[in-house]
């Protein structure tokens, strides 16, 4: 187990996530010419509003921000980030998706990059663009026509065995985020499973456990965050 | 003009545009189904016939008329585009037709490039209302103005139907029964709707489904809903 739940990677600190891994590189043809745009994309109730929230309270002092968010019956989630006024309220717009939210970030983006394009063209210049998707199933991943990087938010409440089930979002998104370690006492879960089944999924990709009970709780995603923008930009 | 007959040729380019996987984010609005099911009246596979029957007699016909107009008619687009846009009266509806619009002209630019964005674009800032985009594509795909009223009809049907599984949890295979049987007419439908392909905007259809203009303008107000529409 992480000794004391503070944020872990998978893998050996000294490493530059900027030069590590092989899909680090963005396509040249997009790089750098319009707002870097993070999708955050997790099961129902893993914590995706709570981290995107969270990313806005630790970046938006030093970059211009846009929030795009996914609900299936209503616009709670924008509401309540506009609630906890992370963002200026025409900051964060909301995208319905008809009983399918990973349709709306993976079959058909339409409606998401129509949103996150109106978006960015009306506080430009933007740094970064998140899109937090609807809470879907362990299938739902976003598609690289609408992002340039996606984290995966699960929770150690969900269950320890999550990682060792694997799918696209636990083995392939860029940064997958086990979230609610403040819990694992009480639910039973071993965190010590959970990061050696989730290395065995990832390989070398990175792994954060966070609790983002306290606000410093997301600050390795940030740094992380921050190393995806400035390769964005370099 | 758009000469080319579809028969034969272009078959395999109409299927792909009325494939409800064409991703022009159709799959998030209901047509209407979502309004009609919370006030009761949309519980079993009879009211779904019932209630697609009536559109395709009215909005949907209109629709469809216009798809048409707008593959026949690819320089007068903006007049088509006002036309249709005085027959809805529900600002709400208005919205959504022009960001269905906005989708298919993003997905279509990239599918057969000779689209004219330009004028799509210069409609109105929001984007063309949809069965112009509809149409301004089918002739772009060099479909025939009866397959873009066909496509619009066929769209219309499958939003509704999806919708009410979804919804109501209706018998999949029933409501493919339905779907069938409204199959045999569309063509008809189709060929009515076609019939105004030349004719001057103003002389299109007007016959319009006021209700569920005003349950839109309701719908958009809940707390929670399933569908954007």
């Amino acid at each position: 187990m992480p000794p004391d739940h503070q944020p872990s990677h998978s893998h050996d600190h000294s490493h530059d996530h900027d030069h590590d891994h092989s899909h680090s590189t963005f396509p040249s043809s997009v790089q750098g010419t319009r707002p870097l745009r993070i999708g955050i994309g997790g099961p129902v109730g893993s914590g995706k509003t709570a981290l995107t929230a969270a990313l806005c309270r630790l970046l938006a002092n030093e970059l211009s921000m846009v929030v795009v968010t996914n609900d299936i019956f209503t616009t709670e989630d924008a509401e309540a980030l506009r609630r906890m006024a992370v963002l200026p309220d025409d900051r964060i717009v909301p995208v319905e998706t008809g009983a399918c939210p990973h349709t709306a970030i993976r079959d058909d983006i339409s409606a998401n990059l129509d949103a996150v394009e109106r978006l960015e063209s009306l506080h430009t210049p933007v740094d970064l663009t998140l899109i937090e998707s609807g809470g879907d199933n362990l299938t739902a991943i976003f598609s690289r026509a609408l992002v340039d990087r996606q984290i995966f938010v699960i929770d150690v409440a969900g269950g320890d065995k999550v990682p060792r089930k694997g799918g696209p979002g636990v083995t392939t998104a860029d940064l997958l985020v086990i979230n609610k370690t403040d819990l694992a006492p009480l639910v039973n879960a071993d965190l010590s499973v959970m990061d050696r089944d989730a290395k065995i999924r990832r390989g070398d990709l990175p792994i954060c456990f966070t609790s983002l009970v306290q606000p410093a709780g997301a600050s390795a995603v940030a740094e992380w965050v921050r190393a995806q923008i400035a390769a964005w930009t370099s | 003009m758009n000469e080319q007959s579809s028969r034969g040729s272009n078959l395999a380019t109409l299927l792909l545009l009325a494939d409800s996987r064409f991703p022009t984010g159709g799959h998030a609005h209901s047509g209407g189904v979502e309004s009609v099911h919370a006030l009761g009246r949309m519980t079993t596979i009879a009211e779904l016939e019932l209630f697609i029957d009536g559109r395709l007699a009215t909005s949907a016909k209109t629709d469809a008329a216009f798809a048409a107009a707008a593959c026949a008619q690819p320089n007068n687009l903006v007049a088509l585009d006002h036309e249709l846009e005085v027959r809805t009266p529900s600002p709400k509806l208005r919205d959504v037709s022009r960001s269905l619009g906005r989708q298919m002209i993003r997905v279509a630019l990239r599918a057969w490039p000779s689209l004219d964005a330009t004028t799509l674009r210069s409609i109105n800032v929001n984007g063309p209302m949809q069965p112009v985009a509809l149409g301004a594509v089918a002739y772009a795909a060099q479909l025939s103005p009866h397959d873009a009223a066909l496509v619009s009809l066929h769209h219309f049907m499958g939003m509704a139907t999806t919708a009410a599984v979804r919804l109501v949890g209706l018998d999949p295979f029933d409501v493919q029964a339905i779907a069938a049987r409204i199959a045999s007419r569309l063509d008809d439908i189709a060929a009515e709707a076609a019939l105004f392909a030349y004719k001057t905007s103003s002389e299109l259809p007007a016959s319009t489904s006021l209700l569920a203009d005003i349950m839109a303008e309701h719908h958009a107000t809940w707390e929670v809903r399933l569908f954007a529409s």
